[in-house]
């Protein structure tokens, strides 16, 4: 082994029943690197990571690792962690009932006795070390998703860790909060620990990585070093055809048809009375930070939470929406921005999540016969090129893309007359993002409404030919035509006047 | 070809081999110990009327209460994500109520239809309280239903104002034990009957997929306009049904209620015949004839281990063993073990290979 | 409304508390003043009866002003007793749920001057602490039982014996009876399998040795319940039994309908154990009252109720409207 190298898989290899997730991989980790590992979904590197961290056991190859002769042999995550090889997932799994420092320490103290005085200490001592701005004795849940983050990374390292692996640690977090967490990373690569970077997010890649290992359809593409691969190139890598480029997309410019859904002073249980409305074909969008009230405004929409007050009219006529139900029958959709929580049902098949909304609007009463049911599914599996091993596979076990896909299916299914997409596109990867913003243009063109919500504001720039501004959980702004420029959305966003 | 399809049949149903394998070894002691056991005769009953005789008809026969008990207990388990352990009490309350009505007057056809709606009416009034408690008040099942498992043999004293009161009717004989003419007994009939209307039900609703949504993931299927409230308590009701339906029989078999022994610990065989049938007791995806199989089961165990004459004070001790390796075997982690040697033993011997390519 | 859900549950057990708390009367001349603490009617069919008997007995009509709790848990019944004895009752009547843990309330009543009299069950307690004490013998029921079994001069005995829940009383005195003829030889132990007062397992089981085809021709069940699902059994087999007929059926309890069952043939014998104690202590009261010793008691100051045991051939509808359970 090299003297920089800290990691090394060579030839990984690992099956699944019908699956071949990953075929001679190798991947090479340099000590004080940040390693970015990208992929589309299902290209590999969730199941790279798992076998790396002994979730999964490998079906071939061999890991060694800085300090240990032979090749390792990774059991399990506790044999991960005593190697010295420490992950941070995408969702935060601490406690936030507990504090800080109690997070840091808990289950890690010897023979489970505990020295508070010694354990506060020690996390205060980590945390102005790393710079994290959080007290030991604040409890965890109190602060704000990007320290949480930063806390479970300050766990991972505390263990004498040479290998930190974190698995989408930004998909949460806001532009700040970003920096933050880059600037903890960069100090820890300093300290001479090997990061594992896993994410979608291209500009962060080229914001903070040295090199790039890409995988596709569980096969090494290669490795490269950041500055000798342009971003174009990098997708080009990972989607394995020449990437169509994305402005090639054109929305539609001319001004919506008639009126499709209007509302006038909406109010959920989350969200302050607002009036909004959307025509046949149109695109729009609502923007503005995490917390805004985007989201609780679509979800109004929708009925997702109590409704408290205001008049809605579909196609012209009044109508109550009190219940998904209620707008789903109005031809309505929505997918949530929460796929795991609000979207997908994972034990069961890809054939009944994709079935499941339209069997609803159908009644208890009626149901979609098996072989009607298949005929669906295989439909949209083809369409939106949904990568399952068989419409009876249970969705949890699809990648995040592709059950974010499987919902899609299951509202176009029904056929509805305005969907809302809430966030279609996070955590799913560059050639999923520009198919759904495909498709969302065509449907558009067919004359279906369209809300879209995106924290990316360059997806919304080119989708959406209105966006609704909020701010602290009011609409503070409409723009349209001209004004949509990214400078325009920002200080729109930011407020301070015109 | 067929071996190919059997192997497809298990890689879906994996979850029956558990009660499968339950079963089978059952059989095979069974046989061992001796050869005749299974054997079925038809004898003329006392009524001159030709009825199967065995061991056979025995286990089938007397698992009927707790079938239809554990489909009810499958729904509830799936939808709620907990148990409902008052179904012994609320069959008590039904097996009560119809005995209240029949005693009124003459049994007659109509009257014993009469009473059998009336207790079914009234079991999903007690089976509407305890899922409005799950699904409205979000109480957990068991402690929502700890309530009436608690009063519910009370209640049924007071129906019938104590003692065991007793039914004489060839009606009710024909209900609890065979109806002149067919030779098998009337209980497994109903069995029968109710596992054709769960069949219906799960054909020509949406029953099964709306419970195993709400159980995965009460949420989003909210969201996808499921009535999650509405679903649990219907789960719930059903529930109530089946418990009705097996108080009828567990009165009939004898013409005799006795509110204290009724159907007694019935509620835990009943979450015992859902968990060995391989199904997740938090909730979720269901498989009912897994539960079924594993009430047939626990019945089988039980009359083997009175076919072996275990003393009275063992008998418990027995039941325990078996149930504790049922249950190991179903465990997620002896199954994962269980799938790593047979690849390992198929990777040994690659002949077995052949049906993969 | 969880909440709200909650509080309501609570306050419902608090009233539930204090109303068990607050049964105090006026006060009434001239009677005497009884307080009966029993196990609840809801128990057994035996227990209801029992209940009903010192109802019918401790009347304002038979000159008592009696008072009456039912519980299954010894605490309760204890502090209810300390209750009765403030209250100024002049008689004690208690079946207690446990026979431990009365020796404190017991001498207080001693030394507030009222008498307790025991029922039913015995207690754990220095003989000085009661009067006197009406119990079964539950072994002489099983005995006597037996030994009607005995005078039947079968050919040979093979019995199926069915017993109720394991380590109770009944349960007990019934088996032990049997046992020893198991073990003298004198009969042939085909089944012995508790069913736990089941009737539906009761049946369970004799199908199990029907299906076995051992030969049997005495079914000993513990109550009168799993004799009838014995006899469900053996209908289904077309097997006859009864008066002159294949199988014995013996039953215990008396319910009016098993008794029915005897004149009718289809079983043979019922044995009882009594549960009409109340005359018996109305009458050692009234003996006590007028300033006479009690007498006629054993060593341990018991009187043991008397015991029926009903043969089919002699059984007569009388007997039926006087020592039946039930209706």
């Amino acid at each position: 082994m090299q003297d920089d190298v800290v990691l090394t898989m060579r030839g990984i290899c690992k099956y699944f029943p019908g699956v071949k997730a990953l075929e001679n991989v190798d991947f090479t980790l340099r000590k004080g690197t940040i390693h970015a590992l990208m992929g589309e979904n299902g290209a590999g590197k969730s199941t790279l990571i798992k076998v790396l961290t002994g979730v999964y056991p490998m079906d071939g190859g061999e890991i060694r690792i800085d300090g240990v002769e032979d090749a390792i042999v990774i059991r399990s995550p506790q044999d991960a962690q005593s190697y010295g090889i420490s992950t941070v997932y995408q969702e935060i799994t601490l406690c936030p009932n507990l504090t800080v420092a109690e997070n840091m320490f808990i289950g890690r103290s010897p023979k489970g006795r505990v020295d508070w005085k010694q354990m506060e200490k020690r996390s205060g001592e980590l945390l102005q070390k790393l710079g994290i701005p959080a007290r030991p004795r604040q409890q965890l849940g109190n602060c704000s998703l990007a320290v949480q983050q930063m806390v479970a990374i300050a766990r991972a390292v505390d263990t004498d860790c040479k290998v930190l692996i974190l698995d989408e640690p930004t998909s949460s977090l806001d532009d700040k909060e970003v920096e933050m967490l880059f600037t903890l990373m960069r100090q820890l690569k300093e300290s001479g620990v090997g990061i594992i970077f896993v994410t979608h997010f291209l500009e962060q890649v080229y914001a903070v990585s040295d090199q790039i290992t890409v995988l596709r359809n569980g096969q090494l593409v290669g490795e490269y070093e950041v500055r000798e691969l342009p971003q174009v190139k990098l997708v080009e890598k990972m989607i394995g055809k020449d990437l169509e480029d994305l402005s090639s997309i054109k929305k539609k410019e001319s001004d919506a048809g008639e009126e499709f859904y209007g509302a006038q002073g909406l109010s959920s249980s989350e969200s302050r009375p607002f009036d909004f409305h959307i025509g046949k074909g149109e695109v729009n969008g609502f923007t503005g930070l995490l917390g805004s009230g985007r989201s609780e405004s679509v979800r109004a929409i929708f009925g997702a939470d109590p409704v408290t007050g205001g008049t809605v009219k579909v196609n012209g006529k009044k109508v109550k929406i009190a219940k998904p139900l209620d707008a789903m029958k109005q031809g309505i959709g929505y997918l949530p921005e929460d796929r795991k929580r609000d979207g997908i049902i994972a034990d069961l098949s890809v054939r009944e999540n994709i079935i499941l909304a339209l069997q609803v609007i159908k009644g208890i009463r009626h149901p979609i016969s098996r072989a009607k049911a298949e005929e669906f599914a295989d439909e949209y599996i083809k369409a939106l090129a949904i990568k399952t091993a068989s419409s009876d596979t249970p969705v949890g076990s699809l990648s995040g893309g592709n059950q974010q896909k499987v919902i899609l299916a299951r509202w176009l299914l029904t056929h509805p007359q305005y969907l809302i997409l809430d966030e279609p596109t996070r955590g799913i990867d560059v050639g999923t993002k520009t198919e759904i913003q495909k498709l969302v243009l065509q449907l558009a063109e067919e004359g279906k409404s369209i809300t879209f919500i995106s924290s990316e504001i360059e997806e919304m720039l080119r989708t959406c030919s209105r966006l609704i501004v909020m701010r602290d959980r009011n609409i503070v702004g409409e723009l349209k035509g001209e004004e949509l420029t990214q400078e325009r959305v920002m200080r729109t966003i930011a407020g301070g006047g015109e | 070809m067929k071996k190919a399809k059997a192997s497809k049949f298990f890689a879906k149903n994996s979850q029956l081999l558990i009660p499968l394998i339950a079963i089978l070894l059952l059989v095979i002691f069974n046989l061992l110990r001796d050869p005749s056991f299974f054997s079925i005769g038809i004898s003329a009953n006392n009524r001159g009327d030709p009825v199967l005789q065995g061991n056979l008809v025995s286990i089938l026969n007397g698992a009927s209460e707790l079938v239809i008990l554990s489909m009810g207990m499958t729904l509830v388990t799936a939808a709620a994500g907990g148990q409902d352990i008052s179904v012994g009490a609320l069959a008590a309350i039904a097996g009560s109520v119809f005995v209240k009505v029949l005693k009124g007057g003459e049994v007659t056809g109509p009257m014993v239809l009469v009473a059998f709606l009336a207790c079914c009416a009234v079991a999903m009034v007690f089976g509407a309280f305890n899922g409005s408690l799950v699904s409205f008040f979000r109480i957990q099942p068991m402690i929502a239903t700890l309530i009436l498992f608690t009063c519910g043999r009370s209640i049924a004293y007071w129906i019938n104002g104590g003692a065991t009161p007793t039914l004489e009717s060839p009606i009710i004989n024909a209900i609890g034990s065979f109806i002149p003419g067919i030779p098998i007994p009337t209980p497994i009939l109903i069995v029968i009957v109710m596992g054709i209307l769960f069949g219906l039900a799960f054909r020509f609703t949406t029953l099964s997929l709306y419970v195993q949504t709400v159980g995965i993931n009460q949420g989003a299927a909210r969201l996808n306009g499921v009535n999650t409230v509405g679903i649990k308590l219907l789960s719930f009701v059903i529930l109530g049904v089946c418990c009705a339906v097996a108080g009828m029989i567990g009165v009939s078999r004898l013409g005799l209620i006795n509110h204290e022994t009724l159907l007694i610990n019935i509620e835990m065989d009943a979450i015992l015949a859902v968990a060995i049938g391989g199904n997740n007791l938090g909730g979720g995806k269901f498989k009912l004839l897994g539960s079924v199989l594993g009430a047939y089961a626990i019945q089988m165990l039980t009359i083997t281990l009175y076919a072996m004459k275990v003393p009275s004070t063992d008998v418990k001790a027995y039941k325990a063993v078996v149930i504790i390796i049922l249950v190991a075997m179903g465990s997620p982690v002896v199954k994962n073990n269980m799938s790593r040697f047979w690849k390992k033993f198929k990777r040994n011997h690659p002949a077995g290979e052949k049906e993969v390519a | 409304m969880r909440k709200l859900f909650a509080l309501l549950l609570v306050a419902a057990m608090i009233f539930t508390l204090a109303a068990c708390n607050n049964e105090k009367k006026p006060e009434e001349g001239g009677l005497i003043k009884v307080g009966v603490i029993n196990n609840p009617p809801s128990e057994s069919g035996y227990r209801e009866a029992n209940v009903n008997d010192f109802v019918k007995v401790f009347t304002k009509e038979n000159g008592y002003d009696a008072k009456f709790y039912y519980s299954i848990k010894n605490d309760e019944q204890l502090s209810t007793a300390r209750q009765y004895i403030t209250d100024g009752v002049d008689y004690l009547l208690i079946s207690a749920a446990e026979t431990t843990g009365w020796d404190a309330v017991l001498k207080d009543a001693k030394d507030a001057g009222v008498k307790v009299f025991l029922f039913d069950r015995m207690i754990n307690c220095d003989k000085s602490l009661f009067e006197a004490a009406v119990v079964s013998n539950m072994a002489n029921e099983g005995d006597t039982a037996v030994q009607w079994l005995l005078d039947q001069k079968l050919p040979e005995y093979n019995v199926i014996h069915i017993q109720g829940a394991m380590g109770s009383d009944a349960q007990i005195g019934r088996t032990g009876a049997l046992d020893k003829q198991f073990a003298a030889g004198t009969m042939k132990k085909v089944v012995q399998q508790t069913a736990t007062w089941d009737e539906a397992e009761a049946k369970k089981i004799v199908e199990s040795v029907i299906n076995s085809g051992e030969k049997f021709n005495v079914i000993y069940a513990e109550n009168d319940g799993m004799a009838k699902g014995a006899v469900a059994a053996l209908d289904e087999a077309g097997i006859t039994h009864g008066v002159g007929k294949d199988v014995v059926v013996m039953g215990f309890d008396c319910n009016k309908w098993a008794l029915r069952e005897l004149l009718a043939g289809n079983w043979n014998y019922d044995g009882q154990c009594s549960p009409f104690q109340a005359q018996v202590i109305s009458d050692m009261i009234k003996t006590l009252e007028s300033g006479k010793k009690i007498e006629g008691l054993n060593d341990a100051k018991q009187i043991i109720s008397v015991e029926k045991g009903f043969d089919a051939t002699t059984l007569t509808q009388a007997d039926i409207d006087t020592y039946g359970l039930g209706e």
